[in-house]
C-alpha cells in the first residue's frame, strides 16, 4: 500500500492553486486568466479527493464532479463572451475591456 | 507508486508554471493538458479511479479542447505573441508572485502544523460513487443539470453570429415581439 | 372697582392682539378707532379707579388685585398680581392719560401712514406692557413689563422700517438698555437668593429685617437695580440711545421717550427705596449721575439743530433731575417732577411733531423761522410747554416741581450745595435751549411755508396738555402739598430742617438763573446772532461745539472701546476652532474617499489581486489566533 503523508498531497494541491491564482494576477490576455482559473478548480478539485481518500468515502469524488461540472458551464459561458469581446473591441487586453477611468 | 506519486506531481506543477508564462497560447493550452494528464495519475494513484478517468475524459478531452477550438478561432498570431512579450515585464509578475507565495506559505504552514494522518490509498470503486452521488446528492445531481442547461444556452446566445450591436426593440420597424 | 384693576392693562392688551391677528382686514380707520378706544376705556378705568381711591386714603391706601398664579415650581413661586398704592396711582393715572392723549394725536398724526395697523398695535401693547410694568406687585412680573416696553420701544423707532437708519437706531436703543436689563436681571436673581421671593412687599418687609444700612448686599443690590434703571432711564452711563431713538414718530417719541418708557427708571428707584435706603453711598451715586447728566445733557441740547434731538437731551437732562432727587431721599419730589414733566414733554413733543409735517418732514430748526403767526395755536401751546420746561417762576407747575428737587438737593447732609449748583446750571442751561428753540423755530424769517394741516385730534390733546402744564403744579404749592400727602402713604418722608427763610432765598435764585438764560437766548439768537455765529466759528468754539453735538463723544469712546474690540475678535474666530473641528472631519471623509476610490481600477487583475490579499489576511488571523 502506499504510504503517502496527507500533507503532502494537500502541499501540492496548494501550489497548484498558487500558481493558477499568480497566473491570473500576472498574465493580461483573456484567454489565459481563464486558463489560470481552470488551474485553480482543478486544484481545489483535488484538494477535495484528497480528503475523500484519507477517509475512504466516495464524498470527495462526489465533489470533484460538481466542481468539474461547474467548471464545463462556466468554461463555455467564459469562452463565448471573450469571442463576443474579440468580436466587438478588437482587444484580448483584460485592461481595454473597463469603462471605468481611472482618476 | 509512492514514487509515481511525487513524480507526478512534480511533473503537475512544472507543467503548469509553464502554462502562465507560456507567450504562445497553444503552447499553454498543451502544457495544461499536461498538468492535467498527471493530476488524473495522481488521482489513480490514490485509488479514485473514476475521478482519474473522469479529469482526463472531461477536462483534458472536453474544456480544453473548447479552450484549443477558440483559440484557433481567435487567430491571434504574432503580433500577439510580441505584445505578449510586451506584458511580461519583471514587474509585472515581481507583485502577483510574491502575492501568491506568501498566500502559499501560509496554508502550507497551515497544513504542517495539523495532524492529519496519512493516506490509505484504497480503491474507491465507481459503484460505490454512483451509489451516493445518486443517493445523497441527488439534489446535487438535479442543480447541476440546471447550470449546465443554463450553461449551453447562454454559451448559445453569446455565440450568435450576426448579434445586433443594437437590442431591436430599439429599432423602429419591428414592433417588439419575442 | 377694586376688581376692575385688571381690565387696565388687559384692554389694550386685546387691542393688541384683536389688532395683529386681523392687521390683514381692518381698515386703517377701524384699526385707528380699536387703538384709541382700548386705551379711552382703560383711562377711564384709571380715572374711576383713581377717584375711589383718593377718596378712601384715610381708610385704605393700597389696592390689590391676585390674578392666579404664574410659575410655582418648588422653591419659587410667583404670581399675577396687581398692587396699587399712592405711587403706582401717579403713575397709572399719567401713563394711561397722557397715553390716551397721544393716541388720539396719533389717530390723526399716522392715518395716512399704510403701516398704521402696526402701529396702534404695538402702541397699545406698549400701553399694556406699561401699566403691568406700574401695577405688578412683585419683580418678575415688572421685568415682564420692562422687556415688554422695551420690545415696543425697539418696534416704534424702526416703525418706518424701509430706512435702515431707523432700524439701526432701533436696535441701539435695544442693545444700549439690554445691558441695563441683564443688570436688573442678576438683581433680581441676588435679590430672590437673599429672601427666597421677588413679591415686591415681601422682598421690602425682609430688607427691613436683615439688612443694616451699609451692608455689601444692599450695596449689591441697589447696584444692579440702579444698572437697570440708568439703561431703560437713558441715563449715565446708558444715554446714547435715546438722541437716535427720535428716528421714531413724533407720537412714540412722546409717548415712550419722554413720558413713560423712560420714567420706569424712576419708578423702580421708588418703588424699592428701601433698597437704596440702606446703600446710603449708591444713594449718593445715583444723584451724582443725575446731576452729572443733566449739565452734560443740557450742553448737548444746546448745539443741536434737530428739534427732536433738542427735546431728547431735554428729556435726559429733566431725568437727571428726577434722579438727582431720589439720589437725595427726596422721593416725592422725584415722583412730582415725574408728574409734571410728563405733562410738558409729551406736549412739546406733540407740538414739535405738528410742525414738522406741518413743513412736509423738515426737522432742521434752522430751515424753520416765523412759524407764530401761520401756526398760532401750536405757538401758544409751545411756550406753555416751554415755560414749564423752564421752571418759568409761579406761572408754570415745572416750577413747583423743580424747585423743591433744587431745594432738597440744597439741604441734603453730603454734598448738598454741589448738587444744588449743578442742579442750577441746569436750569439756566434749560432755559437757555428752550427759548434758543422757540427763536429758532417761531421768530425770525419764515423759510418754509407750513402747510394747512389742522384738526381737533391735534389740537385737543396740545391744549389740554398744557393747561396741565400750568396747573398741574399749584397742587403742590404751599401750604397745599396735596401731592406730598398723597405720595406720603408709599414713600418715605424726607426729613430735612425746614427753613422758612432758605424758602425764599432759593425760589428766587433760581428765578433769577432762569431770566437769565432766557435773556441769553434772546440776546445770542434773536438780536445779535452774528456773535454765536463767530463763537462757532473760532477754535474753542467749534471744539466745543463738535463735542457737544456729539454728546460728549459717548458714542466714540463705546464704539473704539467695546463695539470694534469685539468686532475685531469676531473676525479673528470667524472660522473658529469649533467649526475647525467639523469641517475637518468632513474633510477628512472626502480625503478617505479618494483613497478608497483609488480601489477602483476597473481592471480584472487588480481585482483578484485584492481578494487574494484579504483571503492572505483572513489566513494569517486564522494562523495567528
Amino acid at each position: 500500500m502506499i504510504n503517502i503523508p496527507m500533507e503532502h498531497a494537500l502541499i501540492v494541491a496548494i501550489l497548484l492553486f498558487i500558481i493558477g491564482l499568480a497566473g491570473a494576477l500576472m498574465r493580461r490576455n483573456l484567454v489565459y486568466i481563464l486558463l489560470s482559473v481552470e488551474i485553480m478548480l482543478n486544484a481545489a478539485g483535488f484538494a477535495f479527493v484528497v480528503a475523500g481518500a484519507r477517509w475512504m468515502q466516495p464524498d470527495g469524488q462526489v465533489m470533484f464532479i460538481f466542481i468539474l461540472t461547474m467548471a464545463a458551464a462556466e468554461v463555455s459561458v467564459g469562452l463565448a463572451l471573450i469571442l463576443r469581446i474579440y468580436h466587438n473591441l478588437k482587444t484580448m487586453d483584460a485592461d481595454d475591456v473597463s469603462k471605468i477611468k481611472p482618476n | 507508486m509512492t514514487v509515481a506519486f511525487y513524480i507526478s506531481s512534480v511533473i503537475a506543477i512544472l507543467s503548469s508554471l509553464m502554462v502562465i508564462t507560456r507567450k504562445n497560447a497553444f503552447s499553454a493550452l498543451l502544457y495544461m493538458i499536461i498538468s492535467l494528464l498527471s493530476v488524473a495519475l495522481i488521482f489513480f494513484i490514490l485509488g479514485a479511479a473514476f475521478v482519474a478517468a473522469l479529469e482526463i475524459i472531461i477536462y483534458a478531452g472536453a474544456i480544453m479542447v473548447l479552450f484549443v477550438f477558440v483559440t484557433m478561432m481567435l487567430n491571434l498570431g504574432k503580433e500577439a505573441e510580441k505584445l505578449e512579450k510586451t506584458w511580461m515585464r519583471p514587474r509585472v509578475w515581481i507583485g502577483p508572485s510574491i502575492l501568491a507565495l506568501i498566500l502559499g506559505v501560509e496554508v502550507i504552514l497551515l497544513i504542517v502544523s495539523s495532524e492529519i494522518g496519512s493516506l490509505p490509498g484504497g480503491e474507491i470503486t465507481p459503484k460505490e460513487v454512483g451509489i451516493i452521488l445518486y443517493g445523497k446528492y441527488i439534489i446535487g445531481v438535479e442543480l447541476a443539470a440546471l447550470l449546465i442547461t443554463a450553461g449551453i444556452l447562454g454559451a448559445y446566445h453569446l455565440g450568435k453570429r450576426k448579434a445586433l450591436l443594437q437590442h431591436r426593440y430599439l429599432k423602429e420597424e419591428k414592433g417588439g415581439s419575442l | 372697582m377694586q376688581n376692575l384693576l385688571w381690565t387696565i392693562p388687559f384692554l389694550p392688551l386685546a387691542g393688541f392682539l384683536i389688532l395683529s391677528i386681523g392687521s390683514k382686514w381692518l381698515s386703517p380707520k377701524a384699526s385707528s378707532t380699536i387703538g384709541v378706544s382700548t386705551v379711552a376705556i382703560s383711562t377711564l378705568v384709571s380715572i374711576l379707579v383713581a377717584i375711589e381711591f383718593i377718596s378712601g386714603i384715610g381708610t385704605s391706601h393700597i389696592f390689590k388685585q391676585e390674578l392666579g398664579t404664574w410659575i410655582d415650581v418648588p422653591g419659587f413661586s410667583s404670581n399675577f398680581g396687581f398692587y396699587l398704592d399712592s405711587l403706582s396711582m401717579v403713575f397709572v393715572f399719567i401713563v394711561s392719560f397722557v397715553g390716551f392723549l397721544i393716541h388720539l394725536y396719533s389717530a390723526f398724526f399716522m392715518k395716512d401712514d399704510e403701516g398704521i395697523v402696526r402701529y396702534f398695535a404695538w402702541m397699545n401693547l406698549f400701553m399694556a406692557s406699561m401699566l403691568i410694568l406700574v401695577m405688578a406687585d412683585n419683580l418678575l412680573m415688572l421685568y415682564l413689563g420692562w422687556e415688554g416696553v422695551g420690545l415696543c420701544s425697539y418696534l416704534l423707532i424702526g416703525y418706518w422700517y424701509k430706512d435702515p437708519k431707523n432700524g439701526y437706531a432701533g436696535r441701539k436703543a435695544f442693545i444700549v438698555t439690554r445691558i441695563g436689563d441683564t443688570a436688573m436681571a442678576i438683581g433680581l436673581f441676588f435679590l430672590f437668593r437673599s429672601f427666597g421671593t421677588l413679591n415686591i412687599n415681601e422682598i421690602l418687609h425682609y430688607v427691613s429685617l436683615e439688612w443694616i444700612s451699609g451692608s455689601p448686599d444692599a450695596k449689591i443690590a441697589a447696584l444692579l437695580l440702579l444698572g437697570g434703571a440708568v439703561g431703560k432711564s437713558a441715563q449715565l452711563p446708558l444715554q446714547t440711545w435715546l438722541p437716535d431713538a427720535m428716528a421714531g414718530p413724533s407720537p412714540v417719541s412722546a409717548l415712550i421717550h419722554a413720558a413713560t418708557m423712560v420714567t420706569a427708571g424712576v419708578y423702580l428707584i421708588a418703588r424699592t427705596n428701601l433698597i437704596f435706603s440702606m446703600a446710603p453711598n449708591v444713594m449718593l451715586l445715583v444723584a451724582a449721575f443725575g446731576a452729572i447728566i443733566l449739565v452734560l445733557a443740557g450742553f448737548s441740547a444746546l448745539v443741536q439743530s434737530d428739534i427732536k434731538r433738542v427735546l431728547a437731551y431735554s428729556t435726559i437732562s429733566q431725568i437727571g433731575y428726577m434722579f438727582l432727587a431720589l439720589g437725595v431721599g427726596a422721593w416725592s419730589a422725584g415722583i412730582f417732577h415725574f408728574f409734571v414733566h410728563a405733562f410738558f414733554k409729551a406736549l412739546l413733543f406733540l407740538a414739535a411733531g405738528v410742525v414738522i409735517i406741518r413743513l412736509k418732514e423738515e426737522h432742521d430748526m434752522f430751515k424753520m423761522g416765523g412759524l407764530r403767526k401761520k401756526m398760532p395755536l401750536v405757538f401758544y401751546t409751545f411756550i406753555a410747554g416751554a415755560a414749564s420746561l423752564s421752571a418759568l417762576p409761579l406761572v408754570t407747575a415745572g416750577f413747583f416741581s423743580k424747585d423743591k428737587i433744587l431745594m432738597d438737593a440744597f439741604l441734603s447732609p453730603d454734598s448738598g450745595i454741589v448738587l444744588w449748583i449743578a442742579g442750577l446750571v441746569g436750569a439756566g442751561l434749560t432755559a437757555l435751549y428752550t427759548t434758543r428753540m422757540i427763536i429758532l423755530t417761531f421768530f425770525g424769517d419764515m423759510k418754509i411755508e407750513p402747510e394747512k394741516i389742522s384738526s381737533k385730534a391735534l389740537n385737543i390733546p396740545l391744549v389740554i396738555l398744557a393747561v396741565l402744564s400750568i396747573v398741574a403744579g399749584y397742587i403742590e404749592m404751599a401750604p397745599l402739598h396735596l401731592f406730598s400727602k398723597f405720595m406720603a402713604f408709599s414713600l418715605p418722608e424726607l426729613n430735612q430742617p425746614e427753613g422758612a427763610a432758605l424758602g425764599f432765598i432759593l425760589p428766587v435764585i433760581s428765578g433769577l438763573v432762569v431770566f437769565t438764560g432766557i435773556f441769553l437766548a434772546w440776546y445770542f439768537y434773536q438780536k445779535r446772532p452774528e456773535v454765536t455765529y463767530n463763537i462757532k466759528k473760532s477754535a474753542i468754539g467749534s471744539f466745543l461745539y463738535n463735542l457737544w453735538f456729539n454728546g460728549w463723544a459717548f458714542d466714540e469712546f463705546y464704539d473704539k472701546v467695546f463695539v470694534q474690540p469685539y468686532i475685531f475678535l469676531a473676525r479673528i474666530n470667524k472660522n473658529d476652532f469649533i467649526d475647525l473641528f467639523y469641517t475637518e472631519i468632513s474633510n477628512l471623509m472626502i480625503r478617505l474617499n479618494d483613497w478608497a476610490l483609488l480601489t477602483q481600477t476597473g481592471r480584472l487583475r487588480w481585482y483578484l489581486a485584492l481578494i487574494t490579499v484579504g483571503v492572505i489576511f483572513g489566513i494569517t488571523i486564522i494562523i495567528f489566533l
